[in-house]
């Protein structure tokens, strides 16, 4: 039921006296209530629950975090074989 | 998807298992609260890849489970009525009352509805004026904020034709039973990265004080789960019990003030029985008395209700902590999410439905495919 899923504000508008804005989630597009992200804007990604934007994400955290994983030591890799795309990865799609 | 299919990589999920291999020395028992990662734990196998000693405990944290049976029997009797529209998430709808559910009420004829989300059953209140709009409210403080917005604004609007009946409940007081069981063997809690995107976690500083538990604030994806897990065995093996944040890109300490505002103006703490645990102090929201007005349980007289659980179902063991659904006969037997027992085979964050959608058996093992989840949960 809480689902929670990412997607990019393509418009900022009002219906009602709320802020409202239509999300894109990976092409499909939802309107989306904005109230308690009143700072985001065009282009900013957010994650949406229940209809409602519930937090901004911060791409710069999102890329570190990847980069810490990238930079472990990789003690599997030996049985695994070594991480083909780890610099794909961290780049964002 | 972006923010998605990177957390997803294979290579860097390996490399993650890896340190959590080599750092682990000793047994731990670690829960993840929240019924969305319990989904991403089991559909991902991620349990069966770590280390022995490393043990997932899966917790209370479906909401469509816990939602008391008062509360589904209520929700019936109301959807039963004529001129009555019921509304609700779609989880809620299998879930077993005492002698039926909302689904079965629905192919009897009861006007029951699934909205996407609580704007939708205030929209509905507005276009159908001569019909009494009543929404479930149920979930955690992730969706108490829309919860509380749908109230607002019906008051707005004047609405008089909408309703919402209350199952709001809190995660911390939640955790804080468990740890005050005798018999709790958890050493470290993954805390629900949605929830905490709302609330923060501050609440949770003084649990980890007290009780000497490390807590990480844990997102959705196989990438953040097995980083949380290895913040929390970090902790562990190094003698520390701190709140830490793994969720850093979705989640601050202090949370969304926006949303706990409207909370606040709304709702109010209450006690609240969840369902196989027992009462819980101080764990639910109730409406608080400004908007006491939009209470379906007073506007509609449902009678005295006797709530009659199925005998075999052993959901509240399983919702604790202390069994897993292998353990139950009934588990894919004579309960199956076509047919459920118990609320735990209803919603995909049940960790019974969870198990049997991933094929899970005592013969089964799981395996690691990180590309078909949809959507991260919380």
């Amino acid at each position: 039921m809480c689902l929670g899923i990412p997607g990019r504000v393509t418009t900022v508008t009002e219906d009602a006296g709320l802020p409202m804005g239509v999300v894109d989630f990976g092409g499909a597009r939802r309107t989306v209530c904005l109230s308690y992200t009143p700072e985001v804007e065009v282009g900013d990604y957010v994650v949406v629950h229940v209809g409602f934007a519930i937090s901004r994400l911060d791409e710069a955290e999102a890329l570190r975090t990847l980069e810490i994983i990238a930079l472990m030591p990789g003690a599997m890799d030996q049985e695994i074989g070594p991480g083909p795309i780890d610099e794909a990865a961290v780049r964002t799609s | 998807m972006k923010y998605v299919e990177e957390y997803r990589d294979q290579a860097l999920a390996h490399r993650l298992l890896g340190e959590i291999h080599a750092i682990v020395t000793r047994p731990w028992s670690l829960m993840e609260v929240c019924g969305g990662q319990t989904h991403t734990i089991v559909r991902q196998g991620i349990d069966d890849l770590l280390p022995s000693q490393v043990r997932m405990i899966h917790g209370p944290g479906c909401p469509v489970c816990v939602t008391p049976l008062e509360l589904v029997d209520k929700a019936c009797a109301i959807a039963a009525m004529p001129g009555v529209v019921f509304t609700s998430y779609g989880d809620m709808l299998r879930v077993p009352g005492s002698h039926t559910d909302l689904l079965s009420l629905k192919a009897r004829g009861a006007d029951v509805r699934v909205v996407y989300s609580p704007m939708d059953a205030v929209r509905i209140a507005i276009d159908e004026p001569d019909h009494q709009v009543v929404f479930f409210a149920v979930g955690f403080e992730t969706t108490a904020p829309a919860n509380a917005m749908a109230v607002v604004q019906a008051q707005r609007l004047g609405l008089k034709n909408f309703s919402v009946l209350v199952s709001h409940v809190l995660v911390p007081p939640a955790m804080t039973a468990l740890l005050d069981d005798p018999d709790c063997g958890i050493n470290a809690f993954l805390a629900a990265g949605h929830v905490c995107a709302v609330m923060g976690w501050r609440e949770y500083e003084p649990i980890a004080a007290k009780y000497q538990v490390p807590i990480v604030v844990t997102g959705f994806e196989p990438l953040d789960l097995l980083e949380g897990i290895l913040m929390c065995v970090r902790q562990l093996e190094g003698g520390r019990a701190e709140v830490e944040n793994q969720y850093i890109r979705a989640v601050r300490r202090d949370g969304n003030p926006h949303a706990q505002d409207v909370i606040a103006d709304v709702f109010q703490v209450s006690d609240r029985t969840w369902r196989g645990v027992g009462s819980i102090p101080g764990s639910g929201l109730a409406l608080a008395p400004a908007y006491a007005g939009f209470d379906a349980e007073t506007r509609f007289a449902v009678g005295d209700i006797v709530t009659t659980e199925h005998a075999s179902c052993i959901a509240g063991a399983i919702l604790r902590g202390v069994k897993v659904p292998l353990d139950c006969p009934a588990y894919g037997v004579s309960c199956t999410p076509r047919a459920p027992l118990g609320a735990p085979m209803v919603s995909s964050e049940g960790t019974c439905a969870a198990f049997y959608n991933s094929g899970r058996t005592r013969e089964q093992p799981a395996v690691l495919h990180l590309t078909d989840n949809a959507g991260t949960r919380g």
